[in-house]
């Protein structure tokens, strides 16, 4: 059962959700950045959700466990989406939109197929049947959320090497897609951590991955925020290797 | 195997982004120049160095906190420890890194330097409002 930190965390963390949208609104950045915006609409309602679930049906309840790993998968492909429209923007210039479109469909179906294949082995292997039952049903959502976080990384690493390759100069984009490309990163990392420790015990997990759940939020607000659209800064002095 | 792999990959791609998220957040303040009352209370006169920054933090922890700017502080704070670490360990070795880690305390204290002064000012504000009360 969440304690009073999860729930503070949960209620931050919603809170920060809609200051996105807020903050956006204000500084008149909710069109430019509509996909980031719905995003953080969706992933506000999902909260909203989950509490009311959890209020009806209990921590424990199977019903909120499939609720929160099922909203958490579809929120990651929200988050996908989100990312198209970053890329849409860096690559606006270049008319390469369509191109962006069609090669991240592709790439979902693909992570999504590759995942049920996993499961649908490991699930085989140990039930010894093609049936697949609500443990291996629940161990398709956590392999596929953690090979969406992945391919979300990748795809952000690749946007951010694209941007400086481009010399992109739009301090606000590049502050979106840096938070954007942590947050995936911790969340893969997680994961994973989370697909190899399977069967230990992990006190740390219920308070790091709230506490994590907060940082794009936090990033995305004080970038509409605190960044004007108008921002400009050379790209070549954020690389980790000097170019 | 496959999880194993993400892992380190993740790890790694997550050190490469908080590097670049926290220089952004720098560059931004670096073109911000200090009052000579900041350079004064700093010690910091044209370029900062990575030993000014424990000091400056210190003073930002007197004013006032901005809500605006609790993060960025935290950030920065943190990639401050990470630099500290890399000098302490790997930069004993290259001596390449052991520049480039200095260069960005500089840049670290800069940055807590134009904070302080945000929150100084944010400070005055407020206690204009009050006199004005």
């Amino acid at each position: 059962m969440p304690g009073p930190f999860q729930y503070c965390v949960w209620f931050l963390c919603t809170l920060l959700e809609v200051s996105v949208v807020v903050c956006s609104i204000a500084k008149g950045s909710f069109r430019r950045y509509l996909s980031l915006n719905v995003y953080m609409v969706a992933a506000c309602f999902v909260n909203l959700a989950r509490f009311k679930i959890l209020l009806t049906y209990g921590y424990l309840s199977p019903e909120y466990g499939y609720f929160y790993y099922y909203s958490d998968l579809l929120l990651t492909i929200g988050l996908y989406c989100a990312l198209m429209g970053l890329y849409s923007r860096v690559f606006e210039e270049m008319g390469a939109g369509k191109y962006v479109r069609l090669g991240a469909v592709l790439l979902l179906l693909g992570t999504a197929a590759f995942s049920f294949a996993i499961v649908q082995q490991s699930s085989s292997r140990m039930l010894g049947q093609f049936v697949l039952d609500s443990r291996a049903m629940g161990h398709l959502v956590l392999e596929a959320s953690q090979n969406l976080y992945f391919v979300g990384l990748v795809l952000t690493y690749v946007l951010w090497g694209a941007m400086l390759k481009l010399r992109e100069t739009r301090t606000r984009l590049i502050q979106l897609v840096l938070a954007l490309g942590l947050y995936f990163s911790v969340f893969a990392a997680s994961y994973a951590f989370r697909n190899l420790s399977t069967g230990m015990r992990n006190d740390i997990w219920p308070y790091f991955i709230p506490i994590s759940g907060c940082l794009l939020p936090l990033a995305w607000a004080y970038a509409f925020w605190r960044i004007p659209e108008e921002a400009r800064i050379a790209p070549a002095r954020l690389a980790v290797v000097p170019r | 195997m496959m999880a194993g792999i993400i892992f380190v990959f993740s790890a790694a791609a997550l050190l490469q982004f908080f590097i670049s998220y926290c220089r952004s957040l720098i560059a931004a303040s670096s073109k911000q120049s200090l009052s000579a009352e900041v350079k004064d209370v700093t010690g910091i006169q044209r370029v900062a160095s990575g030993d000014d920054f424990q000091r400056v933090m210190q003073l930002l922890q007197l004013c006032p906190e901005r809500p605006e700017d609790r993060n960025g502080v935290q950030a920065i704070g943190a990639y401050f420890r990470l630099l500290n670490f890399l000098r302490s360990t790997i930069a004993k070795f290259v001596p390449s890194m052991q520049d480039w880690t200095e260069s960005e305390r500089g840049h670290c204290a800069y940055f807590a330097a134009v904070a302080l002064e945000r929150r100084i000012s944010f400070s005055r504000d407020m206690l204009a409002q009050q006199m004005d009360a």
